[in-house]
């Protein structure tokens, strides 16, 4: 990695020569909630002027690059009563400006799982390969939980990363094309001076969370609550409309589907995003449904984000965005649940221990 | 106009040399074209029961039929262009290069669509996925293989590997129940495999009709009737999940190990390569680290039976 430091107005015009050349996606207000909060969305970008750096988070994560909700698998051509499977893995290079740490985090935990192990998704491949990551540090929302897991500081995954230390950008660069890139540009190595700042602005951001979640030792209290009523109580609430996993940015559950095209002469398999959490998730042809209840759901999604991954590659899939929690209709939030399934544990606690002798 | 110093130029993956080469998912790490499937023509068809066909498959290509071979419990991905994909476990020999026997219940959307398909028809098939059956480490021991209605096509597999190698096994019995009579899969083999082979084989029914002549009851009375020496015993379980439950705990009070004991799972799959979740039990993936699991591994694994 090198490092260095660009002055704002040299930035603007970097980003702007990068975001001219290139089909480029950044944050932009779309809309403001009933509350009259600003909401943001990855979207095409024409110049700088139109990213909203400053922006909290998005509604959505920047997975839909990589994971389009709907994306072609392959192609069958009817020809002479047979057929020709056909498969073509293309994705344009693109630019995203302003990901933050735990979008970035994501993106490499999706790394790990899609691209290692027996299968490596070429689908995925291509389109990360041709993405030109540029994440951007924030201070977090009040109910943001990355700093518990470990997610509020990212070093990989991106070509370029900014820090903002007040007049000028500190500047991470971690891929060639970025450094060639930044080599038209007015950059010089830090100084002392601005590498204090950075570690200022870095302990404020890891200062800034309110939110906290404890996660020692889940995988295993994950286990042992496997039948605690606290899954049917949030299970009860739960409306299995799937919204959680749309909007995460590290869930990758899909389905494929095929169809048929209306003149006959092919067919095309789809790709589409899925949530655990919709009723047909794991029911097979016949009938039978291996997660029936709402909580049965509910707590499989817990158990794949906080332990099923932890358990294979030694890293949670949550990165705690709390996205999910903010786009739920019914209020569940994995600060709650979690901490539900905590207090579970400590009651349990309070009953083996005697109690401290009062006067 | 653009500035070409600032455009990101295209990477593209298909150009790597591996990509064009056909897909071999025994050597899993070299394969690009994951989608990509075998094209094959069905054969034959034969119709076992009213709910039951048998297809037999050939891969055309003649490059891809060497490079297609699966072990006793493994399954593979069965498409059917336009209507989508099934997993289906292989229900014949893995000696048996030339054809590829899949036994298959009407019960989905592409299962249906598949029964209206005639023989010479073109399918594709991605595959084989999954674990398998320890054979070698079986040899040399009792086998005990208990089916429960269409689990007995995926115990076909492993039934023709001890067919063909049976001076490496001691005693072998097949136990098999089903609900009606009409519902018994391979009745034309059970002679093969009784005479033939010196399988013993107990077939049970649950609701009996007129012309049924055997017993009647549920799975797990037909250990009855014969003698199982826990220390020398490997039993291979297949069926609905409400039979796994009964049969393994009946099997672990007998004293069989849990390692010795081996469940073949059922799940929703829709890719088999581990990366659409839908099989998973707990943390564990169905396609890739199943479908076989030892009896240990499922005890450990949350929901799984």
């Amino acid at each position: 990695m090198i490092y260095k430091v660009i002055s704002k107005a040299e930035f603007k015009r970097f980003i702007d020569a990068l975001v001219r050349n290139n089909s480029s996606f950044g944050p932009r207000q779309v809309d403001s909630d009933f509350r009259g909060k600003a909401l943001y969305q990855f979207l095409p970008v024409a110049s700088f002027d139109d990213i909203a750096l400053d922006y909290t988070a998005t509604s959505s994560s920047a997975k839909h690059f990589f994971l389009p909700f709907r994306e072609e698998l392959s192609r069958f051509i009817f020809h002479d009563e047979d057929w020709e499977q056909q498969i073509t893995y293309d994705a344009n290079p693109i630019v995203l400006i302003g990901l933050r740490p735990c979008d970035i985090s994501a993106l490499n935990i999706l790394d790990d799982v899609l691209l290692n192990g027996h299968y490596p998704s070429p689908y995925y491949l291509a389109k990360r390969k041709n993405t030109f990551v540029i994440g951007m540090d924030h201070l977090p929302l009040p109910d943001c939980f990355c700093k518990s897991m470990n997610h509020h500081i990212v070093s990989s995954g991106f070509n370029l990363f900014c820090s903002d230390i007040g007049e000028e950008y500190y500047l991470s660069i971690n891929s060639s094309k970025a450094f060639n890139f930044l080599k038209e540009f007015d950059t010089r190595d830090p100084l002392d001076e601005e590498n204090c700042r950075l570690a200022e602005r870095r302990k404020l951001i890891s200062n800034s969370f309110l939110t906290e979640i404890d996660v020692t030792g889940l995988p295993s209290i994950l286990d042992i609550e496997f039948d605690s009523p606290v899954w049917e109580k949030w299970g009860n609430k739960c409306l299995n409309c799937g919204t959680c996993a749309m909007v995460c940015p590290s869930c990758y559950c899909y389905s494929v589907e095929e169809s048929m095209e209306t003149n006959l002469n092919g067919a095309v398999r789809q790709k589409k995003l899925y949530s655990c959490n919709l009723v047909d998730f794991a029911e097979v042809a016949g009938g039978h449904n291996f997660r029936p209840k709402n909580g049965d759901r509910l707590k499989y999604r817990y158990y794949h984000q906080h332990r099923g991954f932890a358990e294979n590659d030694n890293q949670q899939i949550c990165v705690g965005c709390n996205r999910c929690g903010r786009a739920c209709l019914s209020d569940i939030n994995p600060k709650n649940v979690i901490n539900d399934l905590r207090m579970e544990k400590e009651s349990c606690l309070t009953n083996v221990l005697s109690s401290p002798c009062r006067r | 106009m653009l500035d070409k110093r600032f455009v990101i130029p295209l990477q593209e993956i298909n150009r790597e040399a591996f990509a064009s080469s056909i897909p071999d998912f025994n050597h899993r790490s070299e394969i690009m074209k994951t989608d990509m499937g075998y094209k094959c023509t069905i054969t034959n068809i034969v119709r076992l029961t009213e709910q039951e066909k048998l297809f037999q498959l050939r891969i055309i290509d003649n490059r891809e039929r060497d490079i297609f071979k699966f072990k006793p419990g493994q399954f593979l991905m069965l498409e059917l262009p336009g209507y989508g994909e099934v997993p289906i476990s292989i229900s014949s020999s893995n000696s048996n290069h030339e054809f590829i026997e899949l036994c298959i219940r009407k019960a989905g959307h592409v299962t249906s669509a598949l029964f209206t398909v005639d023989e010479g028809s073109h399918v594709a098939i991605r595959g084989p996925f999954g674990s398998s059956f320890p054979m070698d480490e079986m040899a040399g021991h009792n086998v005990l293989l208990i089916a429960g209605g269409l689990g007995v096509a995926p115990l076909r597999a492993p039934l023709f590997w001890i067919n063909e190698h049976r001076d490496r096994f001691l005693n072998v019995h097949l136990l098999y129940g089903v609900k009606e009579p009409s519902q018994l899969l391979f009745t034309y083999q059970f002679d093969e495999w009784e005479l033939i082979n010196h399988i013993t084989l107990h077939a049970i029914v649950e609701h009996p009709t007129g012309e049924w002549q055997g017993k009647s009851g549920i799975i797990t009375e037909l250990f009855d009737d014969i003698s199982i020496d826990p220390e020398n015993t490997y039993a291979v379980v297949c069926g609905p999940p409400v039979m796994f439950k009964c049969v393994c705990n009946y099997l672990d009070k007998l004293g069989i190990p849990m390692n010795r004991m081996f469940v073949s799972l059922e799940r929703r799959m829709h890719c088999g390569m581990g990366k659409c979740c839908r099989c998973m039990v707990g943390s564990t993936f169905t396609c890739v680290d199943g479908p076989v699991f030892n009896y240990w591994s499922v005890m450990n694994l949350k929901e799984a039976i």
